[in-house]
């Protein structure tokens, strides 16, 4: 909740804003300690809270499955490694649905985008002031939980992710032929003047049909993760401001606030998973289009 | 919110990831997965093949309790034929020494006839003699008509 000194404006934009390590005003490296300083930085500069949050979440998926895997028995399955089989299976049947070609990477990387980004999500659903007022008792400035919630984490797996799809396609179907599906479609003509009009026109379609994969790959996730942090910050404002009410409002908020948060959370719960899996199915799409010589 | 280098870290983080699940985590689980899921197959095999052979075996059962059942009846009716010849054999002999017992009776009872008969005759005689001598009222000199007495003797 909001302290008394904070008012709503801070509250949120204090909740908004990256930790940020990258260079000071007065020339020497540190970390921001206000959202001017942080912009201020330019691209140079690392959102320590991102990085080492989703480093983490990482470690942990990885370290669990590699142990798992490390041991896996032909025998009956049980507790950890059926869970890890479960899933496994969920997204090896994923793949097998929507992915026609074969690669071998394309399974690790649905499963590794599918769990990465249900923990980055996860960590939606820690209450909203626990760790971020962790960080003040520690001296930190800012502290933003969810990885998701920062564009460049969803960018930088999208971007990732596409470029496997120009890689594959290339690999595919060649560089002329990658070239021609984006020139020659999706108007074709016999006619070699006519299609040379045509020409400008689809690449111009394709290009922004290309782009637009990306980008809307990472703005879906960025966006349903920052709306959801919002709603929960919201509510710890509403409920935070039992300070200035009376003793029975105060209550009634504070009440109020505890139910929004669990109804929301327990709706949220439905939208991280929903999220981690459309990224992993939309990837497994473009990469399956892009193995394909016609489509 | 401000794009930054971290969009770089977190791509370079997110192929390391993909790298060591790819490395680590998906062949061996998947290793596991597709042997376990022929090791499955393989039990159902086998006990497809028990099955079979349940069936076999109990289909040659069936077949031997059927020759043993027909072997069965042989003896049986074997046992009976035996049966009635002997209880044949048996009423033949029992018919025979029941004749045999019956004609020495009959051979009995004639001879008892005939030494009835000689007494019969002989107190006829007396009696025939011994009327005549009343009839006669003298005494008959039994050895003086011997000849007649055994004469009437004859002809009774």
């Amino acid at each position: 909740m909001a302290s008394e000194t904070h008012t709503s404006t801070e509250y949120i934009k204090h909740h908004l804003q990256n930790l940020t390590f990258g260079e000071l005003p007065d020339g020497s490296l540190g970390l921001a300690q206000t959202a001017e300083q942080a912009k201020a930085m330019g691209f140079w500069s690392i959102n320590v809270d991102t990085v080492a949050v989703s480093l983490i979440l990482g470690a942990i998926f990885l370290y669990f499955f590699a142990k798992i895997a490390k041991k896996a028995t032909l025998n009956v399955p049980a507790g950890g490694q059926n869970f890890v089989e479960m899933i496994i299976e969920f997204v090896d049947d994923s793949v097998r649905g929507s992915f026609t070609g074969r690669n071998p990477l394309v399974a690790p990387l649905a499963l590794t985008i599918f769990i990465w980004i249900f923990l980055m999500n996860l960590m939606d659903l820690v209450p909203i002031d626990y760790l971020p007022g962790l960080a003040t008792v520690l001296g930190l400035p800012f502290l933003k939980v969810v990885p998701t919630t920062d564009p460049n984490a969803t960018f930088g797996m999208s971007i990732a992710v596409f470029a496997l799809v120009i890689y594959y396609s290339i690999k595919v179907k060649g560089a002329a032929g990658f070239a021609g599906e984006l020139a020659l479609q999706p108007f074709s003509s016999t006619n070699p003047v006519i299609k040379g009009i045509f020409i400008p026109i689809n690449l111009f379609l394709e290009g922004v049909n290309l782009i637009a994969k990306p980008i809307s790959l990472s703005l879906r996730l960025f966006g349903n993760m920052y709306a959801g942090e919002m709603i929960f910050i919201l509510l710890a404002i509403m409920g935070g401001s039992f300070a200035a009410a009376s003793m029975g409002g105060s209550s009634v908020l504070f009440g109020t606030q505890i139910l929004l948060s669990l109804a929301w959370a327990i709706f949220h719960i439905l939208i991280i998973t929903l999220q981690a899996f459309i990224f992993m199915t939309l990837t497994i799409v473009y990469l399956d289009m892009a193995h394909q010589e016609h489509h | 919110m401000n794009i930054n280098a971290t969009l770089i870290a977190q791509t370079i983080m997110f192929i390391l990831f993909v790298w060591f699940c790819m490395k680590f985590v998906w062949p061996p689980i998947m290793q596991a997965l597709s042997d376990r899921k022929k090791q499955i197959a393989d039990g159902l095999a086998a006990g497809e093949r028990g099955k079979q052979e349940l069936e076999q075996a109990s289909k040659s059962a069936a077949d031997e309790m059927l020759i043993a059942k027909q072997k069965a009846a042989e003896i049986l009716a074997q046992a009976e034929k035996r049966s009635s010849q002997v209880v044949e054999e048996a009423k033949g002999l029992a018919q025979e020494e029941g004749d045999r017992i019956v004609s020495m009776a009959k051979a009995e009872v004639e001879q008892e006839i005939v030494r009835a008969r000689e007494a019969l005759r002989q107190n006829v005689a007396d009696l025939a003699v011994a009327g005549a001598a009343k009839i006669l009222d003298r005494e008959v000199d039994a050895k003086a008509h011997a000849d007649l007495l055994k004469n009437i003797k004859a002809e009774l």
